[in-house]
């Protein structure tokens, strides 16, 4: 299944400088190619979306999770790595 | 691309409305294990659970992280017990629960369910030494749930298995009585039991079920009580049910995938998604709280049953639009000690034992995890199974008893279990006698079909 290698991460937390870097510095390293981004702020509180594939990567979903939820920790920030499906499966009918 | 509103909106029900997959239940035919030997019996049970289940909660394990939704019971209903063990010389029952408790130990699932009979319209002798070793086992085992079929609307009602259940119920709570009889809230008495239902303590794999399938408990109370409070106060009831229904959509649709990955990775087929609102003991996640939400001032006051009504009609809908196998119970559920808000209403003298009654009607189970006084008679405890047992054979639906008469405890006192069980405020019963009612014995003929008013 195409989708079965697609990933969306969500990030939040208090803005700094970095966020963005860190994170997609860690999905370079883990070679997961980034198909969409969007991000924005909110009264301070930063907010960022991405749709990422791993379908050349080497590494495993729970790899590429774990590394990623170790930056949110680092960063003090809430990280949410998903398989897609899920919200397909949910707001399409 | 993607919409990131739908994204934080998922989140959202996961975080904080408690979305989550109750529980993957793996159905399982033990008919291939029968045998003279009981102690073969056993043995093939064991091999056939450990073959099928041994993966269960890695696999699942798996799939919660990959979608970051708590799954949070994995469990085993299996054929009822009763045929399983008839064949054997000696009707051991109780060894056979105790190998699946041992085996339900070693692949860590939580419940086992299906040391079950049906019983609608007489025993066998398999059927009687089944019933008659409930308490035991209940009291020797940590994972074993028990069920019996007592009615259906084809068959009536078997008055003498509702009379022999009351004192089966009666004794299990007694050889429970240091846990407060905990042994009562995994004993439950059906009325036209559903064949493929994943929830305990109800769980058995059904007589035309398949060899093996996953069946998916998807819950979601609190997800459900944030739909309905986002909306203005003054809708119409037709856009209050639209909401439930679009929401109830959104939760079956996530358990079916889920429901469907496992079942691939264990190489089994998918069986069916049940969509029950089914609460928790912790803050949100309350079918108590819908109610709030939906304008009552509590569970109990006037309105209760119909506000049940609606949301239980209109979980099915939703539920039934998003995926053609939704099955077991579906709707939603009213246990007292698992809900933090209908515990608080019986508490505070706003939800009777009648109203609680009245409410049966029209929710998707029954009477369930109820406390009553440890020294309810016996009859009365019949009574009240057989009052619930006709709701369900009249109106064509499940019903069921889940009764606790708490040894040595009485009204006003709480009854403690922990974990998902909760804790129970102990309800007063209406104490004039049933006794000359319940003892006539035999069957309360099968209902018309026709002339429905």
């Amino acid at each position: 299944m195409e989708n079965d290698k697609k990933i969306i991460v969500t990030v939040s937390g208090i803005d700094k400088t970095g966020i963005v870097a860190k994170i997609t510095t860690k999905l370079a390293q883990y070679n997961v190619n980034i198909e969409d981004i969007k991000q924005s702020i909110c009264q301070g509180y930063f907010v960022m979306f991405l749709l990422g594939c791993f379908e050349n990567s080497n590494y495993s979903f729970k790899d590429i999770k774990s590394a990623l939820l170790e930056v949110g920790n680092e960063m003090e920030l809430e990280v949410w790595v998903q398989k897609r499906q899920i919200f397909d499966n949910m707001h399409k009918i | 691309m993607f919409d990131a509103k739908s994204i934080l909106e998922t989140i959202n029900m996961i975080k904080v409305n408690n979305l989550d997959i109750r529980t993957v239940t793996l159905s399982l035919s033990l008919r291939d294990c029968i045998d003279k030997d009981i102690k073969v019996v056993g043995e093939n049970i064991r091999n056939k659970i450990l073959k099928y289940a041994k993966n269960l909660c890695n696999y699942a394990n798996e799939i919660e992280n990959e979608y970051s939704i708590p799954i949070v019971n994995k469990r085993i209903a299996v054929t009822p017990i009763s045929l399983i063990g008839e064949s054997s010389k000696d009707m051991n029952y109780v060894y056979l629960a105790k190998v699946l408790d041992e085996v339900a130990t070693e692949v860590n699932v939580d419940f086992i369910g299906g040391y079950s009979a049906l019983v609608e319209k007489g025993f066998t002798k398999g059927d009687l030494a089944l019933i008659e070793s409930i308490p035991e086992a209940l009291s020797s085992t940590k994972k074993i749930c028990s069920s019996v079929n007592l009615a259906s609307s084809k068959a009536g009602i078997n008055m003498d298995a509702v009379l022999k259940m009351s004192k089966i119920i009666k004794e299990t709570a007694r050889l429970t009585a240091n846990e407060d009889g905990i042994g009562a809230a995994k004993l439950v008495c059906f009325c036209n039991a559903p064949n493929d239902n994943p929830f305990m303590a109800g769980a058995f794999h059904g007589i035309g079920e398949s060899e093996c399938q996953l069946n998916i408990g998807v819950s979601g109370p609190g997800v459900v009580s944030a739909a309905i409070e986002k909306l203005p106060k003054d809708v119409d009831f037709g856009t209050l049910a639209n909401a439930i229904k679009k929401i109830a959509f959104k939760i079956t649709t996530t358990g079916e995938l889920v429901g469907r990955e496992l079942a691939n990775k264990l190489n089994i087929p998918f069986g069916v998604i049940d969509l029950s609102l089914a609460p928790t003991p912790n803050p949100g996640d309350s079918v108590a709280g819908i109610f709030k939400a939906m304008g009552l001032q509590h569970a109990g006051a006037c309105g209760t049953t119909a506000a049940l009504a609606m949301l239980n009609d209109a979980v099915k809908k939703g539920g039934i639009m998003a995926s053609s196998y939704v099955g077991g119970l579906s709707g939603a559920f009213i246990p007292v000690s698992e809900d933090a808000l209908m515990i608080d209403a019986v508490k505070k003298g706003c939800l009777t034992f009648d109203k609680l009654e009245a409410m049966t009607s029209v929710c998707s189970v029954g009477l369930d995890m109820i406390a009553i006084p440890g020294e309810t008679p016996s009859d009365t405890i019949a009574g009240i199974i057989a009052d619930e047992m006709a709701i369900g054979m009249i109106n064509k639906k499940t019903t069921a008893v889940r009764i606790i008469p708490v040894p040595n405890k009485t009204v006003g006192e709480m009854a403690i279990y922990g974990g998902l069980l909760g804790e129970a405020p102990i309800m007063k019963v209406n104490t004039l006698s049933s006794s000359c009612f319940v003892n006539h014995g035999g069957q309360i003929p099968a209902p018309i079909h026709s002339l429905n008013n």
